[in-house]
C-alpha cells in the first residue's frame, strides 16, 4: 500500500527496553501477548486439529464404503462421527478463521501495534488447548456420542463422562471465542490509525466486527444450554428430561440458537478474506465495498432470527415453521451480494491465478453450490423430506469445506509470505488446488442424492441400495485425504527453505502489506499514514501500473499517488 | 492512552499497547457484559418456557418464602447506590470516600449472599427436588456466583487504594470497572427476583 | 454505467439458460418414487427450486468461468485492471431480483405446506378429495376432532400439539388410526381399533391415515422417503402425521433422528395394500394376536 512514511529517521524499536527484536521459535510455545505470535499460535493449533478430525473422517467414510458396520464398532462410529463435527468446527474452523486470521491480521490492518487487550488475548488462545485435550481426552471414556448437537435425552443416557467432557470443552472453546470477541470489538471499533476512514476500513475488518457481535449475542446462550445439559448428566436436574417436568425442545432452541449464528461465525470471516484475496489477484478494486460491508452486518442480524429452520421436524407449531422459513429465505440476499460483487470484481480484471486466487475461484464455484442447496432447505415442506439426511451432509459440507476451508487456505497462500516471510511453493499449491477442487466434489456432490432417495445422516449401516454412491464419497474422502500431504509439504518446507518473501509480494493496497515481511514486533518503526482506499486498483497506487513495471519487488518506494483520479463507480 | 502509539511523528512506542489503552477497559467490559447479559438471557427464557409447560407452578412444596428476599433485594440494590457514592468520591479525588464506601457496598454484598445462603438451608427443599427446584438453585446459585465475582473485584479494588496514589480523580478505571460490573449484578437480580419470586407468588 | 450490450449472444444465452433450466428441473431423477398424496406436492415445488437454482449455477459459474478466461493476465503485462468500484443499478438489480425470487419462494412454500395440512395438526385428515379448495389458516381447526384414543399400548393421553397433514376444516377422523411407538431401535405399530401389534406398518390405498407418535427413550424420527413426510418423534411430546397413501407398494421406514449407536438399522417397511387386502390383512392379524 501507498504510504507516505513521514519520518525516515528509523528508530529502532527493538532495542527497547520491554520485549525483544523479533520472536525466536520457542516464543511461539509460550503465553506471548503479541497478536501476531498468538494468531499464528491459533493457526498451527488449529491445523493439528484438522488434521485429527480429518483422519476420523476418513475413518467414517472408511465405514459407509459398505452398508454393514464391519470396520467401527457402531458406538466408536458415532464418536468419531460427533467428535469430527465438534473439532471442525470448534477446532479447526472457528479458531483458524477468527482466531488465527482475525488476530494476525487486524491490528495490522487497521494500524495497530496490537490488540486492545492483548493479554486478554493470550488468555483467549491458551483456553485452546485444553478444550482440545479435553475432546481427545474424552475417548478414555468412549467418547461423546450424540453428535455435535448433542440432543438431550440421548446425551443424558450415553457415555456420561465423556459428554461431560465434552461440554466442558465447547464451555472452554466458547469462553474463549467470547473474550476474543470482546477483543475485536473493541479494537476495530477504537483502535484504527486516524487517518483511516471508516470507508477504508478492509472488509475483512468489518466481517470480523460482524463475527465478533454475532458470537458475543449468541455463544451465552449456548453455554447456558450447555449447562443445563451439565447439570442434567451429573447433579440430578431435569431441565431435560421430560418425564419430570423438562422439555428437550427447549434445549434444541437453545443449541440453535447459537449454532445456527455459527455456521455464519464460520462463513463471514471467510468472506472477508475473500474480499481481501480476489481485488490485488485481479488487479481490481472491489465491486461495492459498500454493499458488501453492509451485508456482513445484514447477515449478522437476520441469522440470529433464523434458528428454527433446524428444528422443522421438530415439535414445532406452524406459525414458527412458516415465519423462520421466511427469514431464513432472506439470508440469501445478503449472500448473494456478496457472491455477485466478487464475481463481477473479476470483469475487467487481469487476473492471477496464484494458488490464493484458484483457491477464492473455487470457493466462488463451491459457495455458490452449498448457498443454493441452503435456500431449498429453509423451505419448511421441502426440509420436512431431506432434514437430518445426506442433502444436508452434502449442503452444509459445500459451504463449510468448499467455503469456509477454501477460504482458510486462500488466505493461509495469500498472507503466509507476511506472516513467515517466505513464499510458497506455487506448483504445489496448485497441486493441491486441483486436488482438494476435485475432492470436495467428488465428496459431497453424491451425498445430495443419497439424502433425496431415501439416506438418513449419521448411520453407521445403511440400505444396501445406496451403495454405489456411497463409494465414490469415500474415493473423494481419500482424494481430500491425500490433497493436504502436498498443502503441508509446501508450508513446512517453505517455512523452513522458502524463496524469501518481499514485503509485499501480490502488490495489495491494504496496510498490513506496508510493514515489513514479517513484520516487526512493533508492526511498523513509525505508523503508516493512510491515504487511499484499501482496493484502489488500477488508479495508480499500486506499484504495478505500466508506468512503472519493474518497481514489484517491493512496496518501500512510494509512487506518488495520481494527481487526481478519483474514478469512481461505472455511471 | 492511545495518542502516542497512534501518532506516526513520534518514535515508535516501545512497550506493547498492552498498558497503554486503560481507557478501553471500560469498554471491554461493557461489551463483555452485554454478552453475558444473554446467558443469563438464556436462562431466563429456558425458565419461561419450563414454566409454561408446568400445569403448577411452583408444584406443592416447593414455594418460595418472600420475606428474607424481599430485605436481601433491598440490600443488593441499595448497594448499587453505595458503590455509585465511592466512585463520586474517588472522581473528586477522595481516597477515603472511595474506601468508605467500598467497603460498605462489601458488606451489604456479603450480607447478600450470607442472606441467600440462610435461604437454601431453611427452604426445605434443594436443586433436585423437582423442575421449580432445579431452576430455582440454578439461577440464584449463578447470580450468587456473580455476586461473589463482584464482591472479590470490589475487595481488589480495596486492596489496591491501600497504596496512596493508585486511584485519584485522574486515574480509577478499576473503581469504575468494579461499579459497572456490581451495577450489572444488581439489574440481573431485579430480574431473577421478579421471575422467581414476585411472579410466583402472584 | 456503461450498458452491457444487449447482443444476440446474450439473448441466446438467455434463452439457452432457461430451456436447460427448464429441462433440468423436470428430470433431474433426483428424488424417489411419489406414493402419496403430500409426494406430488413437494416433488412441484422442488422442481421449481430446482429450476431457478439450475438458471442461478449457470448465471454465476457461466460468468465465473467466462471472466476467468477472457479477463485472465496476459504473460508479460503488469497493469492493473479497471478501476471499477460499483454500479448501483447494477447491485440494485442483483439485490432485488433475489430478494423477488425469495419472496416468492417463501409464499409458494407457505401454499404447499398448508396443502399438506401443515396448518392443522390435531386430529382432522389429509385432503383426499382433490376438488375440495384448499382453505388454510381456518381458526377452528385447532379445535377440531378430538378423537381419543384407545390403543392398548402407549396411546398418546393428550392430543397431539404438532404434526403435519390435516387438512384444515375436515372434522372427520381418519379412516386408520395407527399408534406408533419409537424405541431404540424399531418402531412398534399399534392398531387400537383391532389389537394389533406390527413391526411393519400396513395401511390401505387411498384412506386417510393417522399416525400418533411416542417417543420410549431418545428422540427418533419417523421418515417415509416415498411419501416425503418426516415427523419427530419426541419424548414428552404428542405428535402425529396424516397421509393418504396413492401406490401400491412396499416402502422403507427410516429413523433420521440420531438415536444412538444402532441408529442407521433403525428402518422398517410400510406396506400399502389395496382396501380388500387390507380388511384380510387385517382379519388375519387380528385372529394372530387373539389366538
Ligand atoms: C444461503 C445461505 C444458507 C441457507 C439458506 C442455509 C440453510 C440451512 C438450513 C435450512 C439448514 C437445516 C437443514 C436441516 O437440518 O434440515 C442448514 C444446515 C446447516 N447449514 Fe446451512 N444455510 C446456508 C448457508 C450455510 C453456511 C454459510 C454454513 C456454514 C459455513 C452453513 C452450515 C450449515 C450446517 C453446519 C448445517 C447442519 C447443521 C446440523 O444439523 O448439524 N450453512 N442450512
Ligand atoms: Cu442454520
Ligand atoms: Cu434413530
Amino acid at each position: 500500500m501507498e504510504t507516505q512514511i513521514i519520518s525516515n529517521t528509523t528508530s529502532p524499536t527493538s532495542t527497547a527496553t520491554e520485549h525483544p527484536a523479533a520472536w525466536k521459535w520457542y516464543d511461539y510455545f509460550r503465553f506471548n501477548v503479541d497478536h501476531k505470535v498468538i494468531g499464528i499460535q491459533y493457526l498451527v493449533t488449529s491445523f493439528v486439529f484438522y488434521l485429527i478430525g480429518g483422519l476420523m473422517a476418513m475413518a467414517l467414510r472408511t465405514e459407509l464404503y459398505t452398508p454393514d458396520p464391519d470396520v467401527l464398532n457402531p458406538n466408536l462410529y458415532n464418536a468419531f462421527m460427533t467428535n469430527h463435527g465438534t473439532i471442525m468446527i470448534f477446532l479447526w474452523i472457528v479458531p483458524a478463521a477468527i482466531g488465527g486470521f482475525g488476530n494476525y491480521l487486524i491490528p495490522l490492518m487497521i494500524g495497530a501495534r496490537d490488540m486492545a487487550f492483548p493479554k486478554l488475548n493470550a488468555i483467549a488462545f491458551w483456553l485452546n488447548p485444553p478444550a482440545g485435550a479435553l475432546l481427545l481426552a474424552s475417548f478414555l471414556f468412549g467418547g461423546s456420542q450424540s453428535g455435535w448437537t448433542a440432543y438431550p435425552p440421548l446425551s443424558l443416557i450415553t457415555a456420561n463422562t465423556a459428554q461431560t467432557l465434552w461440554i466442558l470443552s465447547i464451555v472452554l472453546v466458547g469462553t474463549s471465542s467470547i473474550l476474543g470477541s470482546v477483543n475485536f470489538v473493541v479494537t476495530i471499533l477504537k483502535m484504527k490509525v486516524p487517518s483511516m476512514q471508516w470507508s477504508q476500513l478492509p472488509l475483512f475488518c468489518w466481517a470480523i466486527l460482524a463475527t465478533s457481535v454475532l458470537a458475543l449475542l449468541s455463544t451465552p446462550v449456548l453455554a447456558a444450554g450447555l449447562v443445563l445439559l451439565l447439570f442434567d448428566i451429573n447433579f440430578g436436574t431435569s431441565f431435560f428430561k421430560p418425564d419430570a417436568g423438562g422439555n428437550v425442545v427447549l434445549y434444541q432452541h437453545l443449541f440453535w440458537f447459537y449454532s445456527h449464528p455459527a455456521v455464519y461465525l464460520m462463513i463471514l470471516p471467510i468472506f472477508g478474506i475473500m474480499s481481501e484475496v480476489i481485488p490485488p489477484h485481479a488487479r481490481k478494486p472491489i465491486f461495492g465495498y459498500k454493499a458488501i460491508a453492509y451485508s456482513s452486518l445484514a447477515i449478522c442480524i437476520v441469522g440470529l432470527f433464523v434458528w428454527v429452520h433446524h428444528m422443522f421436524t421438530s415439535g414445532t407449531p406452524p406459525w414458527m415453521r412458516v415465519f423462520f422459513t421466511v427469514s431464513t429465505l432472506i439470508v440469501a440476499v445478503p449472500t448473494g451480494v456478496k457472491i455477485f460483487g466478487w464475481v463481477a470484481t473479476l470483469w475487467g480484471g487481469k487476473i492471477r491465478f496464484t494458488s490464493a486466487m484458484l483457491f477464492a475461484l473455487g470457493l466462488l464455484s463451491m459457495f455458490v453450490i452449498g448457498g443454493l442447496g441452503g435456500v431449498t432447505l429453509g423451505t419448511a415442506p421441502f426440509d420436512l423430506h431431506v432434514h437430518d439426511t445426506y442433502y444436508v451432509v452434502g449442503h452444509f459440507h459445500y459451504v463449510l469445506f468448499g467455503g469456509s476451508v477454501f477460504g482458510i487456505y486462500a488466505g493461509i497462500y495469500h498472507w503466509f509470505p507476511k506472516m513467515t516471510g517466505r513464499m510458497m511453493n506455487e506448483r504445489l499449491g496448485q497441486l493441491h488446488f486441483v486436488l482438494t477442487f476435485i475432492g470436495t466434489h467428488l465428496t459431497f456432490l453424491p451425498m445430495h442424492k443419497l439424502g433425496l432417495q431415501g439416506m438418513p445422516r449419521r448411520v453407521a449401516m445403511y440400505d444396501p441400495q445406496f451403495v454405489n454412491l456411497n463409494h465414490l464419497c469415500t474415493v473423494g474422502a481419500f482424494v481430500l485425504g491425500i490433497s493436504v500431504l502436498p498443502f503441508f509439504i509446501n508450508a513446512v518446507w517453505s517455512w523452513i527453505a522458502g524463496a524469501k518473501a518481499p514485503d509485499n509480494p501480490w502488490n495489495a493496497l491494504t496496510l498490513e502489506w506496508t510493514t515489513s515481511s514479517p513484520p516487526p514486533v512493533e508492526n511498523w518503526e513509525v505508523l503508516p499514514v493512510v491515504t487511499h482506499g484499501p482496493y484502489d486498483y488500477g488508479m495508480g497506487y499500486g506499484v504495478s501500473h505500466d508506468s512503472n513495471p519493474d518497481a514489484n519487488d517491493s512496496s518501500d518506494d512510494s509512487s506518488a499517488p495520481p494527481a487526481s483520479n478519483p474514478i469512481l463507480a461505472l455511471d | 492512552m492511545q495518542g502516542s502509539t497512534l501518532d506516526s511523528t513520534q518514535p515508535p512506542h516501545p512497550v506493547p499497547a498492552a498498558e497503554s489503552h486503560a481507557d478501553l477497559r471500560v469498554w471491554g467490559l461493557l461489551t463483555f457484559l452485554a454478552s453475558e447479559s444473554l446467558m443469563f438471557g438464556g436462562f431466563f427464557a429456558a425458565y419461561l418456557v419450563l414454566r409454561g409447560g408446568a400445569a403448577e407452578w411452583p408444584p406443592a412444596g416447593t414455594e418460595v418464602e418472600l420475606l428474607l428476599p424481599t430485605l436481601n433485594t433491598l440490600v443488593l440494590v441499595s448497594s448499587s447506590f453505595v458503590i455509585h457514592l465511592g466512585d463520586t468520591a474517588i472522581k473528586q479525588n477522595n481516597v477515603a470516600g472511595l474506601r468508605k464506601w467500598y467497603i460498605l457496598t462489601a458488606l451489604m454484598g456479603s450480607i447478600f449472599l450470607i442472606g441467600q445462603i440462610y435461604e437454601y438451608l431453611t427452604l426445605g427443599y434443594g436443586l433436585t427436588s423437582n423442575i421449580f427446584s432445579n431452576c430455582f438453585y440454578l439461577m440464584t446459585g449463578f447470580h450468587g456466583l456473580h455476586v461473589f465475582v463482584g464482591l472479590l473485584l470490589i475487595l481488589g479494588v480495596l486492596w489496591r487504594s491501600r497504596q496512596t496514589g493508585h486511584y485519584s480523580d485522574a486515574q480509577h478505571v478499576g473503581v469504575e470497572m468494579a461499579e459497572i460490573y456490581w451495577h450489572f449484578v444488581d439489574i440481573i437480580w431485579i430480574v431473577l427476583f421478579t421471575l422467581l419470586y414476585i411472579l410466583t407468588v402472584f | 454505467m456503461k450498458q452491457i450490450p444487449a447482443s444476440i449472444l446474450t439473448l441466446l444465452a438467455g434463452i439457452v439458460i432457461t430451456l436447460v433450466s427448464l429441462w433440468v428441473g423436470q428430470h433431474h431423477g433426483l428424488l424417489p418414487e411419489q406414493a402419496s398424496e403430500q409426494a406430488p406436492l413437494v416433488d412441484r415445488f422442488f422442481s421449481v427450486m430446482v429450476t431457478i437454482g439450475t438458471a442461478l449455477f449457470l448465471v454465476v459459474q457461466g460468468a465465473l468461468i467466462i471472466f476467468i478466461i477472457k479477463f485472465r493476465r496476459r504473460s508479460g503485462d503488469e497493469t492493473d485492471g479497471l478501476p471499477i468500484e460499483g454500479s448501483i443499478p447494477l447491485e440494485i438489480l442483483w439485490t432485488a431480483v433475489p430478494a423477488i425470487i425469495v419472496i416468492g419462494l417463501g409464499i409458494y412454500s407457505v401454499d404447499v405446506y398448508a396443502q399438506m395440512g401443515g396448518f392443522a395438526p390435531a386430529g382432522g385428515m389429509v385432503a383426499h378429495h382433490h376438488t375440495r379448495p384448499h382453505h388454510w389458516f381456518t381458526p377452528d381447526a385447532v379445535a377440531a376432532s378430538l378423537e381419543p384414543n384407545s390403543g392398548l399400548m402407549a396411546a398418546p393421553a393428550t392430543l397431539a400439539k404438532y404434526g403435519i397433514g390435516a387438512a384444515a376444516g375436515q372434522t372427520d377422523s381418519a379412516d386408520l388410526t395407527v399408534n406408533v411407538t419409537g424405541l431404540q431401535y424399531a418402531w412398534l405399530f399399534n392398531y387400537p381399533d383391532s389389537g394389533i401389534v406390527s413391526g411393519e406398518l400396513h395401511v390401505p390405498l387411498g384412506q386417510s391415515v393417522q399416525l400418533n407418535f411416542t417417543a420410549q427413550d431418545v428422540i427418533h424420527s419417523f421418515w417415509i422417503p416415498q411419501f416425503r413426510l418426516k415427523q419427530d418423534v419426541i419424548p414428552g411430546e404428542n405428535t402425529e402425521l396424516h397421509f393418504v397413501a396413492t401406490k401400491v407398494g412396499t416402502y422403507p421406514v427410516v429413523c433420521a433422528e440420531l438415536c444412538g449407536g444402532y441408529h442407521g438399522s433403525m428402518r422398517t417397511q410400510i406396506i400399502v395394500h389395496n382396501p380388500d387386502e387390507f380388511a384380510v390383512w387385517l382379519q388375519q392379524n387380528q385372529i394372530a394376536s387373539h389366538a
